[in-house]
Formats: C-alpha cells, structure tokens, sequence
C-alpha cells in the first residue's frame, strides 16, 4: 500500500487479511432453550471481528448476515490474488461506512448455519455424526440469543449499532426487540418484520427441489455426496429473487451464450440461464442443503406481528434510533413493507428514518454498490455518535 | 407513496433561491432545541441550518428518494415518504413547530394538511407565493397569461402547485376556522433580486408571504 493512502482517512482501504475465531459456549450456562421447544449444547460460534474495540466498549458493531453467508465480512483469508474478499467488504474498512478505524466490528455466522457454528452440518457430539434432520428447528429469535452470547463473551454491554440485510435484517428487528438495553443503533435494511406469503412460497419451491432429489435421502447423504441438483435448482430460484427485471435486462438482455444464434437446446442457451446455473453449480460446492432448509424455514416463521400481537407492541420496549431502508426495485422485500415498518416504529414513539434507495438492482442492492446506501449509513452512523 | 405525485415530475430544482426565502426568519422563529418537523424538507438545506443555529431535535418528511438520501447522507433525521400521509401518525403536540414551506399549494387537501399540522405541532409555519400580486394581476389582464417569475418559475403545464392562493384568502381562512397568526411576513422581489418587506396593502404588494400559526382555544382545528 501506498504512503499516501495510509494517511489519507478519505482513502477507502481494506482490513486487509483475517481470520475466523471460534468460541464453544458449553456448560450448564449455555444450554440453549429453543423457541420450538427444544435445547441445544454445547454451541460453537464462528465470529469475525476487526477494528479495536474502545476502552469503554462503546463502539462495537454487530453485523448479521442473511441466508447463505458466513462470518467472512470483510477482508481476506488467504494471500490470493484471485481471492475475493468477505461479503460486504464494500462497507467494512477504513474509511468505509462502517470504518474500523471507529467502530469495532464484529460478525458471527449464525445459529444453525453451515460456516462454523453449530448447525445441521456439524457433528453431533452425542453420536459423532452429522445432525442432519436430527438438528432441532430454530428460529431468528433464536440466533439473535446466541449472538447476544458471542457479545457477552467479547465484554460488550451495548453495542454501537446492529446491522444487517434480508435476514440479517431480521436479525437486527429482532435484537431491537429482545435486546432493547443493549442496542443503540438499528439498520434493518431490505427486509421485512414478516415473511409475506409470496416469500415463503419461493423458499418452499426451493425446499421441495432439494427433497425432491433421490441424492437427498431424508437428509442422510454424505457431505462430499450433496443433493447437488435440488441444492443447485433451488439457489437458481432463489436468484431469480434477488434480481429485478431490469437488472436482468441489463446483465444479460436476450443475449445467447453463441454470439447471436440460437442453439436450438435445452442446454443453456441464453446467457441468463448460465448465469444461473453458475450461480447454482458454486452454490453446491459452499453450501450444505439440509442447512437451506433449516434456514428458509426460519426466514418463514418470522413474524413480529404475530410474536407480539401487534408490529407497535413489538417495538414498545425498544431503546434504539432505526434506519430503515429499502431499495424501489426490491420484489422479494418490497417497499411497502419497510414502510408498514417505518409507520410502527413511529406510532411506537421510536425514532425512526428511512429511505426508499433508487435502483434497479432488485432485492441484491444491499450488497452492491451503485446505490447510495453506504452514504446513508455513514450519515446516519455519524448522526448517532454526536447524539451520544 | 402517492404514485400520483411522484409521477408528475417535478423539477423542484427550478424553485430552489424562492425555498430559502424565509430561512432566516424562520430561524428567528425557532427555539433552541424546539422539535421541528419540516414537511417536504427537500435536500434538508433549513433542518441542516436550523440544527446548526438553534440545535433542534429535527424530522423531515420529503418524498423524493434522491433528496431524502441527501438529508439522511447530511446526518438529518429523515423520513421518505408521502408527508399527508405521514402526519396522520403523529400525536398530538409531538413537536413545538412544524414548518411547511412552499408545500400548501401542492397537496390534493391542503385544509387537513393544515389541520394535522396544528395537531401535531404547537406552531406552524406557513410559506407560499401570493398570487394577487398586482404584478400577476396586470400580467393575466393586459397579457392574458398566468405568471412565471421568480417565485412562480413553472409553466401552467409542469407546476407543482395544483392550488392558488392570495394573503387576503388566507387571512380569511384562518378567520373563518379561529386559527391565531402569531406573525405574519410579506416581502416582494425587486427587480435586481433584493428582498424588500411589504407594511402597507400586503395582499397587492407582497410577492412571498409567510405566516406563523397557532389553534385558538375555539378553534376548529383543536386536537382530539
């Protein structure tokens, strides 16, 4: 890196490289009661932090992640060239919204994920095997409680803000919620406080594609013989999702894999359907299925209404500032939504902004650049600190 | 959000020197640390002066997305959104002023605009251009064509302001419904730009007004 860039705090840099700690929550202390019913333990959590946490632990930021990413956030794990660095790099660094030259970050895979943390992938200690469908079901209010472990363990009382998008903004809804004295920033963004029927009829085709594949076997199949079609079949769905029609026309207009001419073939022929199946046949080689299915189910029984009768009621004992933002071309997680947010937190007394981004790069935006998502942030990130 | 708006287009860009008119004044008129709403805030350039000056605990409600990113990337406190609709969720006496600046003449029901913003608000302030300017006047009888000016700057066909309104109509609105005008303001535009203020026949004279309001003990507009 250059002198310049070093001394220069407009210059965007990268944390630069990381690694994943581990932490086993284990003993009569940490004996997860489940909102199904059911307990689990011990629990591993795979977490990420970077930048410094203060000597008043008061500038911590948790970031949640949404359906199939990790605790990798931000940076790299290995000296590669070729290696693309964590998931939202683009707003994790120096210099970036959430600048670790300020705020102490930290992301953690969640509960029930396949990334470190305990979930249908790992081993079972009591039977060495993996769980499988023997893992219990879990929810988001159940990932958010392992969380507030991970920051316990870090010495962190209240955190700065709480971050995340899709259901990694789930996860911030709920922290406001269960965690009301230990939040006092929440970013809730392309999300909703409950899964519409639309949504859940997405993730159930996706389920039914991997349980439909013979490969799956009730969920007993090998780790190195996943049902890769059904996995693979069920992330082409899921991207179908997360991009609008425009993006779509954009990326990939009607062009053919072949220059202009058709193939006459089932085999993908237009480059839309490579993209997808690229999208699918990588999927399998990072993702576990029965993990999808665990997860989409907990993206389904989020419902903050229904939990506390009311979306104000929900939000009454909440502490925090929110930002809410949602993107105009988001169909999987539309507007309206954030809006009938906005309107409860406000009927609630809470304080609450919001933006509807401008793009047209669907329910993806948050993960992209090209909208002004990271100056709002920053904006409202540095509006929190003055406010003390 | 109301389609129906966002679809007209609007170039607000065109009306931006008329929109800062009354900043000062309206300054004047808050109190330190007052809680302020700012109905249509556009870029947050008064919320960003009034926190500045007198460090109010502000909101704004602004329906375009590019401005409310403005606003929220300048620290403000923002909500996008629709501001009829919005201001229907507040409670009563939730701020100590409430301004609408250059917005009355652009809702469909500017009559309840005005009545949840004496709700919602201890005082609002209310800007709008006058359109009995004697200038207006000479121009639609000898010209037979409706005004564009310098704080009319839109053609029939791309104005923002689906309602017209003069001092002496307004006056007599608030009459009528035992609305208070705490103070009232009217200024014209010399040709050279400068602002000058109109003592004598404001509602032939004054180009801008502004007026600050509040609910009369009788007043039709009390809250509840």
């Amino acid at each position: 890196m250059q002198q310049s860039a070093l001394l220069d705090p407009a210059v965007k840099r990268s944390v630069g490289m990381v690694k994943t700690d581990k932490v086993i929550f284990k003993g009569d202390d940490y004996v997860l009661n489940l909102e199904s019913g059911k307990t689990l333990s011990p629990i591993t959590v795979a977490y990420e932090t970077y930048g410094s946490l203060s000597p008043a632990k008061d500038n911590a930021v948790l970031v949640c992640h949404a359906l199939t990413a990790d605790a990798h956030a931000a940076g790299y794990h290995a000296d590669d060239p070729r290696e693309k660095p964590g998931w939202w790099d683009m707003l994790i660094g120096p210099g970036k919204p959430l600048d670790t030259d300020r705020y102490f970050v930290i992301c953690s895979n969640f509960l029930g994920g396949c990334k470190g943390t305990t979930g249908p992938s790992e081993i079972n200690p009591a039977t060495g095997k993996p769980y499988g469908l023997h893992f219990p079901f879990y929810t988001v209010k159940d990932m958010v409680k392992v969380q507030k472990w991970l920051v316990d363990h870090l010495g962190i009382e209240r955190l700065f803000a709480v971050i995340g998008g899709s259901l990694g903004g789930m996860q911030v809804l709920q922290w406001a919620v269960s965690f009301p004295e230990m939040v006092r920033g929440a970013l809730p963004i392309a999300t909703t406080a409950r899964m519409s029927p639309q949504a859940i009829a997405f993730n159930e085709v996706a389920r039914q594609s991997i349980m439909s594949d013979p490969q799956w076997n009730f969920g007993l199949y090998e780790p190195d013989r996943q049902p890769s079609s059904g996995l693979s079949l069920a992330r082409m769905i899921g991207h179908i999702t997360y991009l609008s029609e425009d993006s779509m026309l954009r990326k990939f207009s009607r062009r053919f894999i072949n220059g202009s001419r058709r193939g006459y073939k089932f085999g993908a022929d237009f480059q839309v359907e490579n993209y997808l199946h690229h999208q699918g046949s990588t999927f399998v080689e990072r993702f576990d299925a029965n993990t999808y299915l665990y997860i989409t189910r907990a993206m389904d029984y989020f419902d903050l209404q229904a939990d506390y009768g009311t979306l104000k009621k929900a939000f009454s004992q909440s502490r925090c500032s929110f930002l809410v933002i949602s993107f105009t071309s988001d169909w999987l997680f539309p507007t309206a939504g954030s809006r009938e947010l906005v309107k409860a937190l406000g009927m609630a007394g809470k304080k609450v902004s919001y933006c509807d981004i401008d793009s047209d790069q669907g329910h993806d935006a948050f993960l992209l650049p090209g909208n002004r998502m990271s100056e709002v942030i920053t904006g409202f990130l540095t509006r929190l600190e003055k406010e003390g | 959000m109301k389609q129906s708006t966002l679809q007209q287009n609007i170039d607000w860009s065109k009306s931006i020197d008329r929109d800062r008119v009354f900043d000062p004044l309206i300054c004047q008129l808050t109190g330190p640390g007052d809680r302020v709403l700012d109905l249509g805030c556009g870029k947050g350039d008064l919320l960003l002066r009034l926190k500045r000056e007198k460090g109010i605990r502000e909101l704004g409600i602004e329906l375009d997305s590019e401005y409310a990113a403005d606003c929220l990337a300048g620290g403000l406190n923002v909500i996008q959104g629709d501001l009829e609709e919005n201001i229907i969720d507040f409670d009563d006496d939730s701020f100590d002023l409430v301004i609408l600046n250059q917005v009355m003449l652009s809702v469909p029901n500017p009559l309840e605009l005005l009545k949840n913003g004496l709700r919602v608000g201890k005082r609002v302030v209310i800007t709008f251009p006058n359109f009995a300017h004697w200038r207006i006047r000479l121009q639609i009888m000898f010209r037979g064509r409706l005004p564009v000016n310098r704080n009319l700057p839109y053609e029939w066909y791309e104005t923002p302001n689906i309602r017209l309104a003069t001092v002496d109509d307004f006056i007599n609105l608030c009459r009528s419904r035992h609305i208070k005008i705490n103070r009232k303001k009217f200024v014209s535009q010399g040709g050279n730009g400068g602002l000058k203020e109109i003592l004598l026949w404001p509602n032939l004279r004054s180009s801008l007004v502004l007026f600050c309001l509040s609910r009369e003990m009788n007043s039709d507009f009390l809250p509840g």
